[in-house]
């Protein structure tokens, strides 16, 4: 029962693998795979509460990770039902998509369990690798191969952040002789302010701040947001991020109390630098999906304002933010996936009047990007809110102002997407249609975005007990 | 719990909070655009008239905060759900409710395209706005003051004129960006009281930098939302842009979230702030009521007149707020009241006028007196409002602002002074126009009983301030001695502190 979740992505990858053998099964594949995210969030929500260890103690079943399983698999219903039909992508591939899809989901609900530096290296390379194929399976009407471009970009510093982060795994061996996150802890706590471990603790955080997407880790996020096709991007731009915040709080954790100034500071520079690298350059982005990808960048910077107070309370919010972070990037793309008639990019000025073309989904755009430029009463605020809260507790006045004007930088773009949705006529575009299932994620949407940031109260607690079991 | 008189029994300002956003819900699945209208002028009357008990009920013997309801909301923060009113806050929710269904009234055809879309948006802004009156909870106030901007900017966006777009961003991107360091400063005194409890946050000795950084916070949002000069260049757009419920509820509510902050928040938190920078404000206000009279001078499309007439008459309210004794603070809240009746009323008027004549030139009115007795009587009555003619409103609150100011400082006070006249030379040429200029316009038609219904009640206000507003000022004195006393009592305190050796 421990393993249900992972179990049962991995036969369903078998079965998967089983379908892309014969011809033509696109509609079959997405049905198992959906069937499977959602076993999986059913599965993930019952062993909410169940406690063990597995594999030699190399894998971990806590509350921690199952919280983090349930938001994943519930992102990844989303991503399957708002890219239903998979434009983007041939028809005769697309078996091999979804077995991509559910091969990174489970490399990714492995790597939140995972409490050993090898496993968890596995794990994330399981999903990496995944994902890095994903990319270039876009079909390609135009011929400019842009998504072959964004699969070498997104691989190669993938790579490069992945050697990265081995190198810094080294260091902790050679420190400490072990393996295991729990060992570590003990022998780093007595090492923690020696230049060394600060070393080998910021290079092994690299490798997540690539997921994560945090300054300077980013340079692949624009042109693969781009260049992937929007289903990918709408996984890619949410799940693995959840699976990075993950980890960044567990490496954090290793040295919480004792850190020294050197990982607060980096961590404070790093939050600084994407804030303002990704709202400025949201600012002028015409792609939606590149905007996405720069005001992701900004968001992750507002992430690590809970991570850098070194605290359960905003490791706490961390997690609270960033699974609001989900569901209003999901809601976005819910959009762009139903604006875009097949498959291709969409631009700002594409969703012109879509309050006549299609009412739900121009509510939806409007609460996913208030709530992303976090305006009251949607979770992004809150989130926002707590994180301020914290930072400034912890004695970051300046770092929490900085934050404050990059709320107000950002809330420009997010607004001219409204704008255009709202208050320009359609001209000739046509109305968009959409499906039950649609209609039904977009409502949910819209509904868990307004509970989460009016009713933040469950929520916080269960993030709170959960950071509390590993610390 | 001491500064709150819990309300036993009917949650009267929960419900007046939640009555129009559920009405709002239901609002969504009803077919018909009359059926629409019907039914949000009824939610909207509901509501007017359920508030009416907070006036008969209200205790002005104290100066505690009353109808009082507390819920734990998020205990990891100590953010808690509280409203109550008091003397300050009371008059204000009673405008807006009574605002509303005039609103409504004033855009049943105005409104022609999404009018569901329109009447939720209108339903929306009702529950941000009487939340923010009635938030004791810091959060609390700061979400429903954010949450408002949306369904404005849908309202100038969407239902706006040929520079919406324009309008409305400029409105959204000013109004956050003022907030944003309101967030900051909101957070600060959390982390030094361990409270968002409003009431909790006044009165505690905080350092004088402290409360000078927080009261620059304060005021940036504030100055933006009342506007004070500088900060007004977003309300001639907005106003002329918006239709004409966006107008009226931003003249008659809005405007007053900014002058009811500094009541709130600035004066009793940050005092010695208060005291330190209350003259520059001051002279802000003069440059503010100057200003705003010589550029309405010049204005020929009466929206933006009226809107520039706008940033002087609330220059008057900040003057009287910040000369810190009881007639200019008590006067400041009337004058408040005063410009909502008025510049709501003004509005409403040019939105007649323009369904009719698609124009907002002074020059395509001219002379419409022969041909619109009814609207003419209507629209000088409200003009001579709002040049402060005695027997008006506008004149009870403009005197006790200047008699406030007059026994404080002279020269400030005579600076003032011709901001009076201004507003007699801007009305009179606006009336001049319409009254006797020109040919007049034998094509259009005069007001119909809809538009009369929705201009009598204010008309009624008018001239029930202006001849007896003792009813208006009695039930504001306890809790406005009560905020001087504050400010008094923490000056006491500096300067007892500063005498020890």
């Amino acid at each position: 029962m421990l393993f249900a979740p992972e179990l049962l992505l991995l036969t369903g990858s078998l079965v998967l693998f089983c379908l892309t053998l014969g011809e033509g099964k696109g509609k079959v594949a997405k049905n198992v795979a959906l069937v499977l995210a959602i076993a999986s969030s059913i599965l993930s929500l019952a062993t909410l509460r169940l406690e063990g260890n597995l594999f030699f103690d190399a894998y971990r079943i806590d509350l921690f990770s199952q919280v983090f399983k349930f938001a994943m698999s519930v992102g990844l219903v989303a991503v399957l039902v708002l890219g239903s039909e998979l434009k983007g992508v041939d028809d005769d591939v697309q078996p091999e998509y979804y077995l991509f899809m559910i091969l990174s989901m489970l490399g990714l609900v492995m790597l939140v369990s995972s409490v050993e530096l090898l496993t968890l290296f596995i794990a994330l390379e399981l999903s990496s690798y995944s994902l890095y194929l994903m990319v270039p399976m876009r079909s390609d009407h135009k011929g400019l191969r842009v998504q072959m471009e964004a699969g070498i970009k997104y691989i190669l510093f993938g790579a490069l952040a992945t050697a990265t982060m081995l190198y810094g795994m080294s260091f902790i061996f050679g420190l400490t002789g072990t393996t295991y996150l729990n060992a570590l802890v003990p022998k780093l706590h007595g090492i923690a302010s020696s230049p060394t471990a600060m070393l080998a603790i910021a290079l092994f955080m690299t490798g997540f701040f690539y997921k994560l997407a945090v300054f300077p880790f980013h340079f692949w996020v624009p042109d693969v947001y781009q260049g992937a096709s929007n289903a990918t991007t709408a996984f890619i731009a949410s799940i693995p991020k959840l699976g990075a915040v993950a980890l960044l709080i567990r490496i954090t954790t290793l040295i919480a109390p004792h850190a020294g100034e050197t990982v607060v500071t980096m961590l404070m520079i790093l939050a600084v630098c994407s804030m303002f690298y990704g709202n400025l350059s949201a600012l002028v982005q015409k792609d939606v999906k590149r905007m996405l990808g720069f005001s992701g960048i900004s968001h992750a910077g507002f992430v690590l304002l809970g991570l850098l107070t070194l605290d359960a309370t905003g490791f706490a919010t961390s997690m609270y933010y960033i699974a609001g972070y989900l569901f209003m990037n999901l809601a976005c793309f819910v959009v762009i996936c139903k604006v875009s008639r097949d498959g291709e990019n969409v631009l700002v000025d594409d969703l012109s009047g879509l309050y006549k073309r299609a009412p739900l989904l121009a509510l939806t755009l409007l609460v996913g990007m208030m709530a992303l430029a976090g305006i009251p009463p949607f979770v992004g605020f809150m989130g926002k809110f707590m994180l301020l809260t914290g930072a400034l507790k912890a004695g970051h006045l300046t770092l929490v102002i900085l934050a404050a004007l990059n709320t107000a930088i950002a809330i420009y773009y997010y607004l001219s997407v409204v704008r255009v949705a709202f208050c320009s006529s359609p001209e000739e575009r046509p109305d968009v249609r959409i499906d039950f299932m649609t209609r039904f994620v977009s409502i949910a949407l819209i509904v868990v975005i307004i509970v989460m940031g009016v009713a933040p109260k469950q929520i916080l607690e269960i993030a709170t007990s959960a950071v509390r079991t590993i610390l | 719990m001491d500064f709150l008189i819990m309300n036993e029994g009917f949650p009267l300002l929960s419900t007046l909070i939640f009555l129009p956003l559920a009405g709002a819900f239901i609002l969504l699945f009803l077919p018909g655009e009359n059926v629409q209208r019907i039914w949000t002028m009824l939610v909207t009357t509901i509501t007017a008239v359920i508030s009416f008990p907070l006036y008969s009920g209200f205790d002005s013997t104290t100066a505690k905060y009353q109808f009082g309801e507390h819920m734990s909301w998020i205990p990891a923060l100590n953010i808690n759900y509280t409203l109550g009113i008091d003397g300050i806050s009371l008059l204000l929710v009673l405008l807006t409710t009574f605002i509303m269904p005039l609103c409504v009234l004033g855009s049943w055809t105005y409104i022609q395209k999404r009018v569901k879309e329109f009447m939720v948006c209108l339903l929306i802004m009702e529950t941000a706005m009487l939340g923010v009156f009635m938030a004791l909870d810091f959060v609390l106030f700061y979400i429903l003051w954010e949450a408002m901007l949306i369904p404005m900017y849908l309202l100038i966006g969407v239902w706006g004129g040929p520079r919406k777009i324009y309008a409305s961003i400029k409105f959204f991107l000013y109004t956050l960006a003022g907030s944003v360091m309101l967030l900051v400063a909101i957070i600060a005194l959390y982390l030094q009281t361990g409270t968002f409890s409003i009431p909790l946050m006044m009165g505690q000795g905080y350092s004088t930098t402290f409360q000078i950084w927080v009261f620059l916070a304060f005021f940036l949002a504030f100055a933006i939302k009342v506007p004070m000069f500088p900060f007004h260049t977003w309300l001639p757009a907005a106003h002329v842009e918006a239709p004409t419920a966006g107008s009226v509820i931003l003249a008659s509510i809005l405007l007053k979230m900014g002058t009811y902050g500094f009541l709130r928040f600035c004066l009793p938190i940050t005092p010695l702030a208060t005291l330190n920078l209350g003259p520059y404000i001051l002279w802000m206000s003069v440059a503010a009521i100057l200003y705003g009279g010589f550029t309405a001078l010049a204005q020929s499309d009466m929206k933006k007149l009226i809107a520039y007439s706008s940033v002087g008459h609330m220059g008057f309210v900040t003057l009287g707020i910040f000369f810190l004794n009881r007639h200019g603070v008590e006067g400041a809240i009337l004058q408040m009241i005063n410009h909502g009746v008025t510049t709501g009323a003004l509005f409403l008027c040019v939105g007649m006028m323009y369904e009719r004549t698609h124009s907002r030139e002074l020059k395509d009115h001219s002379g419409i007196a022969q041909n619109l007795p009814i609207f003419v009587s209507f629209l000088t009555i409200f003009s001579l409002s709002s040049l402060a003619f005695p027997a008006t409103n506008s004149f009870v609150g403009e005197f006790m602002v200047l008699a406030g100011a007059f026994s404080v400082n002279k020269i400030i006070a005579g600076a003032a002074i011709p901001g009076a006249i201004l507003a007699a030379a801007y009305m009179m040429r606006l009336l001049q126009y319409v009254l006797f200029k020109g040919p007049g316009r034998p094509d259009i038609a005069d007001l119909n009983l809809r538009e009369i219904v929705t201009l009598t009640p204010l008309l009624f206000f008018v001239f029930w301030i202006g001849l007896a507003p003792e009813p208006f000022l009695s039930v504001m004195h306890t809790s406005v001695d009560s905020l001087l006393e504050q400010v008094n009592m923490a000056k006491a305190a500096h300067l007892a502190l500063n005498m020890v050796p």
